[in-house]
């Protein structure tokens, strides 16, 4: 009974009113995360005693770049399910991933940077974490001109699917890079196998934000789908029963 | 609460302030953009639906 109610979801008709229902909910979830994350990034989070106060734009370029590494598996994931079963809706969270994707890791390597000159003395500095992160937005960037390149929108997903597999490899190397390689980019100090080792006074604003970004994901590719769902429904029956 | 020290943020109150505006200003154009071009797009759709029934 559930697996049936789910796998109508699959059909645009059911999915435009379903993630209709769901934005307000989500919009209003995320605006009440990123105002309390703000609030304790800006005000409760003490400075750090070696950085200072730059430690606030942690709370900006960490959840950013997770959010940036987490969205292109979701596409990738989602690009390899309507390549093998050719499921559109599939195709259409793909594509919808992708411009957000790209926002963050672009969000990433900014505040990165906004954070290396005053730290390192320098915006940029070829690391293997720097690096590695800026081939993910060259990646995200060659997935949206590979697909709006092609007009005929299943091989354009199909097209857009390939790369994305294959950019897949990036992810791991992004992940272990401060591991395999001598990096001026400090090493993991949450995402470790034995616990975060960052104090809760950093390490709450820091989970409250990454909350609300993830949040914040999911309202925006709910938008983005539901109009690409107007783009290619057009004259559809149902479209305007629910569009009047 | 002193503004003018929470601004200079002990001088590293531009990094600071530029990264906070930088993810304002892209993540609310992802949200602006697609929301316009919904409603353009609804628009579009209504009128051509009022056209084929007048």
């Amino acid at each position: 009974m559930l697996i049936k109610n789910f796998q109508k979801l699959a059909a645009a008709k059911y999915f435009y009113p379903f993630a209709g229902r769901l934005i307000p909910w989500l919009t209003g979830i995320t605006l009440l995360l990123l105002v309390y994350g703000i609030y304790l990034g800006l005000f409760v989070a003490p400075p750090d005693y070696q950085q200072g106060e730059s430690v606030r734009i942690m709370f900006i370029h960490v959840p950013s770049a997770w959010m940036s590494i987490f969205i292109y598996a979701m596409m990738a994931g989602a690009a390899a399910i309507g390549l093998v079963w050719k499921i559109k809706l599939a195709d259409n969270f793909a594509s919808a991933c992708a411009p957000i994707g790209a926002s963050f890791t672009f969000l990433a390597l900014i505040t990165g940077s906004l954070w290396g000159k005053p730290m390192w003395g320098a915006w940029w500095v070829w690391d293997a974490r720097l690096t590695s992160e800026l081939i993910l937005l060259f990646l995200y960037i060659g997935f949206m001109a590979l697909q709006s390149a092609i007009d005929e929108p299943r091989r354009a997903a199909r097209a857009g699917a390939v790369l994305a597999l294959i950019g897949v490899i990036n992810l791991p190397v992004i992940h272990y890079s401060v591991e395999w390689w001598n990096t001026l980019h400090q090493p993991a100090s949450v995402a470790r196998i034995d616990g975060p080792r960052i104090h809760s006074s950093i390490l709450v604003p820091l989970l409250v934000m990454a909350a609300a970004f993830m949040f914040y994901f999911f309202t925006v590719v709910l938008i983005r789908m539901r109009t690409a769902i107007l783009g290619t429904e057009r004259n559809s029956q149902w479209l305007q029963g629910e569009t009047e | 609460m002193n503004w003018g020290e929470f601004l200079h943020m002990g001088g590293h109150g531009l990094y600071i302030w530029f990264s906070y505006a930088a993810a304002t200003i892209i993540l609310g154009l992802n949200v602006i953009l697609p929301l316009r071009r919904f409603r353009a797009l609804l628009k579009l759709d209504n009128e051509s639906t009022h056209e084929s029934t007048s």
